[in-house]
């Protein structure tokens, strides 16, 4: 549905009707918010359903202070980490493990703790052009869909849910220090991958 | 002196708890001498941000009054 139809219907439109189209226009938003965490697409669908649905019927404690989309958001971040934490008590995750080596991320390095040539990190050009760039967000999808399970647990934990460390610890069951290892790792793989996948096919 | 890869676990730390006053000096000492690491440290503070920038996507229908 684009913008204009919304509009259109808008002065005709009851106050809930309004809200049900603002709900299917900000939907595949949502979807790939949830499919970003949950890395199933089923489950993701699950996730948005339960939460469209508790926003058409919680509607009226809607007390319109801030957005409604930002709101229906904040009920799908709750049905999101419910999700998680059934995931987390059927044992269906795996046990982070820190003490490893990581291999994508000494590629980037050489033995003395320099970039590797080949690895060392471009100029990313204003953040709020990037952002802007449609291109980008898909090559940020394909690349946390290219990260292992749990680190890209913690990370969109962390850097798309906004938890602090602390709290991710609570609902991981990990240590801080672990987490914090673990968000180096994200961080180093995923700028790797944005470079190499984004930036570079920008450039050509 | 620190290299690269320690200055990168410092970068990454800082968006995630407050580092001590040698760490802050340590990662300021190496940023103003490495180029890389600096585009380093920029990347990741975008990184940092992509959730806000998320959820400010949602709400680019919302009337600007309205915005929290």
């Amino acid at each position: 549905m684009t913008d204009e139809t919304i509009r259109q219907g808008d002065d005709g439109m009851t106050e809930s009707a309004r809200r049900m189209a603002r709900l299917t226009a900000v939907r595949p938003r949502l979807l790939s918010f949830a499919r970003l965490h949950l890395r199933d697409n089923a489950l993701a669908e699950d996730a948005v359903q339960e939460a469209l649905m508790a926003a058409i019927e919680k509607d009226a404690s809607f007390a319109g202070r801030s957005g409604y989309e930002t709101w229906v958001f904040g009920i799908l971040k709750y049905k999101i980490l419910d999700t998680l934490r059934v995931q987390k008590r059927q044992g269906r995750w795996q046990p982070l493990d820190d003490e490893s080596d990581d291999d994508a991320i000494d590629r980037q390095f050489q033995q003395n703790g320099r970039w590797q040539d080949d690895a060392r990190p471009g100029n990313w050009g204003e953040p709020d052009v990037t952002f802007e760039n449609e291109h980008f967000w898909q090559v940020f999808d394909a690349c946390m869909t290219a990260l292992p399970d749990n680190i890209a647990r913690v990370f969109s934990l962390r850097e798309l849910m906004g938890l602090s460390t602390e709290e991710i610890c609570q609902e991981i069951g990990i240590k801080e220090n672990n987490c914090w290892v673990i968000l180096h790792r994200a961080r180093l793989r995923l700028r790797a991958c944005l470079e190499k996948r984004w930036l570079k096919e920008e450039t050509i | 002196m620190m290299m690269c890869k320690e200055a990168t676990r410092l970068m990454s730390l800082k968006l995630d708890r407050r580092l001590t006053f040698q760490e802050r000096l340590s990662l300021r000492l190496h940023l103003m001498m490495c180029d890389a690491c600096r585009r380093c440290d920029e990347q990741f503070t975008l990184l940092h941000g992509i959730g806000q920038r998320f959820e400010a996507a949602l709400d680019d229908r919302t009337p600007p009054e309205r915005r929290d």
